[in-house]
């Protein structure tokens, strides 16, 4: 008995993981589309540490920032890619007017949740993994002295924490099936200035400096950035890496309650219908 | 083990939504005057369905009939009053409950890139089901419906309305349930597929025991398929009996035996053109 659920439990995960990769079989061009600009996006960037020398006219180590800028640029990308996957869960639904079939359906949040969990990460990794390999083409970036364990830990604990922040955002085209979906850019642009992707936060006025340190993306960057460019050695990383479990768990738990208020509400208020 | 396939008790609701009032003659106002509206569509409604049975609800446009569905489905929640759907309550038991139901709408939403494949694939493993007896199962009914072969494997967005409709009837009854929430499944169909669906319906039924809530616009398929009718006017149940109960309501016109449709005017307040009209503008 307990064996039949956990099965009907795994097929409606993998109905999910499944639907995003058939939706990506059939937008590619889309697909093509977004690498175009998450990738010039990662160039130009870049290559602001590359004209530094010439920006200010002094002698820079252009080295380094570029390293600095490059791996803000791509944990950002993989980041952001968790955070749109998830926060898409509902959207697709909405645009394709499948929403109510969905929430029909005997499957449960967590177990919807899973699923789209799944496939983001896979789909995270090998869009960053894309994004490195054409990268490298255009600037050397030296590993070898990079802790590349430590580096897969920080990012999986990073990951938890913007996938309770994709659901997070999920929620917006619940409550608004119009524009919704486009409010969760607002979100992402917030978490991008407030972070630390592409400065320290000391950078930022003294105000946002506490906003700044609830960002998880804060912390998971720094660690990334400690990783891959200082090699700091796994053990002294596992207290960051603890309190992005932490802070994960947490996210993910209060979006789960959220989530499930604002459905509940969505069902009161009769927004989950389109037609008919 | 209950009795009643569905239990709906002293349910009302009512939605709540933003109203364009004109703006003050004469004034010029940057946003537009809106204020806030309340639409009761079911209330106060009482309906037993016992198990097995085929169940008519019809009604004009706007009457309620696709609320009381959404209701049964999990999709809305009452402001007051409970449904029960084999004893469970749709609020507080709200798994339990889909997995006893599907529902067919008029508006047939898919993936549109996807194939009909692809889009009963993704239903089949929502509601849990083995992928390769899903597969049989739902060229089986396709095939039965009327769909070629060939259109299988081809985005849904090249199929006909009629077609669409179709794979969405499929998809309702893919996944076996044993009550069926048919919103204005034929609506859209020509006469052929018309019955084809209909004659699905009763199959589902003998063969499976399935108990169906069927809305329509068309009068004759009501009065084909159903065991018993309510019609519903502006959110109340105005009339309930079986079709030749409903019919001995209303006395034949000159001479010609009371159709449906004679019930249907005589019961909702309405001219036939009427209802035509209200049609037009709500589709
Ligand atoms: N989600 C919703 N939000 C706001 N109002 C709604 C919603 N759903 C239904 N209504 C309103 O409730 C009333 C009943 O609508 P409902 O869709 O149940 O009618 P219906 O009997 O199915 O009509 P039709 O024959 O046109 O399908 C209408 O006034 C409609 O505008
Ligand atoms: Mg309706």
């Amino acid at each position: 008995m307990k064996s039949t659920a956990m099965i009907r439990e795994i097929r409606g995960a993998y109905a999910f993981v499944e639907r995003n990769i058939n939706l990506i079989k059939r937008y590619w061009g889309w697909e093509l589309v977004w690498l175009i600009y998450s990738l010039t996006n990662a160039l130009a960037i870049t290559y602001i540490g590359n004209g530094m020398g010439a920006i200010t006219g002094q002698i820079i180590d252009t080295q380094a920032v570029v390293k600095y800028l490059l791996v803000g640029a791509l944990i950002w990308q993989y980041l952001s890619v968790i955070f749109y996957a998830i926060s898409e869960m509902i959207a697709w639904e909405r645009w394709e007017g499948t929403i109510e079939y969905t929430f029909m359906a005997p499957v449960s949040r967590p177990t919807h949740l899973v699923g789209t969990t799944l496939f983001a990460i896979g789909y995270g990794v090998i869009r960053t993994l894309t994004i490195l390999v054409i990268v490298s083409a255009f600037f050397r970036l030296d590993l070898s002295d990079a802790n590349i364990l430590g580096a897969v830990l920080m990012l999986l604990a990073g990951s938890v924490s913007f996938v309770g922040l994709g659901i997070w955002a999920a929620v917006l085209p619940l409550l608004y099936p119009e524009r919704g979906a486009q409010m969760t850019n607002a979100v992402a642009a917030i978490l991008l200035l407030i972070s630390g992707v592409y400065y320290p936060i000391e950078t930022l006025p003294q105000w946002l400096h506490p906003i700044a340190r609830c960002s998880p993306a804060t912390y998971v960057i720094q660690g990334m950035r400690s990783c891959l460019l200082d090699g700091v050695e796994t053990r002294t990383l596992l207290p960051t890496i603890g309190l992005l479990l932490g802070i994960g768990l947490a996210v993910i738990t209060i979006g789960l309650v959220i989530f499930g208020r604002v459905e509940t509400y969505a069902k009161r208020a009769g927004r989950l219908k389109r037609s008919g | 083990m209950c009795t009643y396939a569905l239990e709906v008790e002293r349910v009302r609701k009512t939605f709540t939504r933003k109203e364009r009032v004109p703006r003050p003659a004469g004034k010029r106002t940057l946003f537009k005057h809106t204020k806030k509206e309340e639409v009761i569509a079911l209330k106060d409604i009482d309906l037993y369905v016992p198990k097995g049975e085929a169940f008519g609800v019809l009604g004009p446009n706007g009457s309620g009939k696709s609320t009381l569905i959404r209701l049964a489905s999990t999709l809305l929640l009452p402001d007051s009053g409970s449904l029960r759907i084999f004893g469970h309550d749709v609020e507080h038991d709200a798994t339990a409950v889909k997995r006893l139901i599907n529902r067919v709408s008029v508006d047939a939403a898919f993936f549109k890139k996807f194939s009909p494949i692809e889009n009963l694939m993704y239903a089949a493993r929502l509601y849990g089901m083995a992928p390769v007896e899903a597969k049989k199962k739902m060229r089986a009914i396709m095939t039965r419906l009327g769909l070629k072969e060939s259109t299988f494997t081809q985005p849904m967005e090249h199929m006909s309305r009629g077609m669409q409709q179709k794979v969405a009837v499929a998809r309702g009854f893919l996944t076996s349930p044993i009550l069926l929430l048919l919103d204005e499944p034929t609506t859209g169909l020509d006469p052929h597929s018309k019955r084809d669906v209909q004659a699905f319906i009763r199959e589902i039924r003998e063969t499976e025991n399935a108990t169906v809530l069927l809305t329509t616009h068309d009068m004759e398929e009501a009065d084909r398929l159903c065991d018993r009718i309510a019609i519903i006017d502006d959110g109340r149940i105005v009339a309930l009996d079986d079709p030749e109960g409903l019919k001995a309501r209303v006395p034949p016109k000159n001479g010609e035996k009371t159709t449906m449709e004679d019930v249907f005017i005589a019961l909702t307040g309405r001219t036939f053109a009427d209802a035509e009209a209200a049609k037009e503008v709500g589709a």
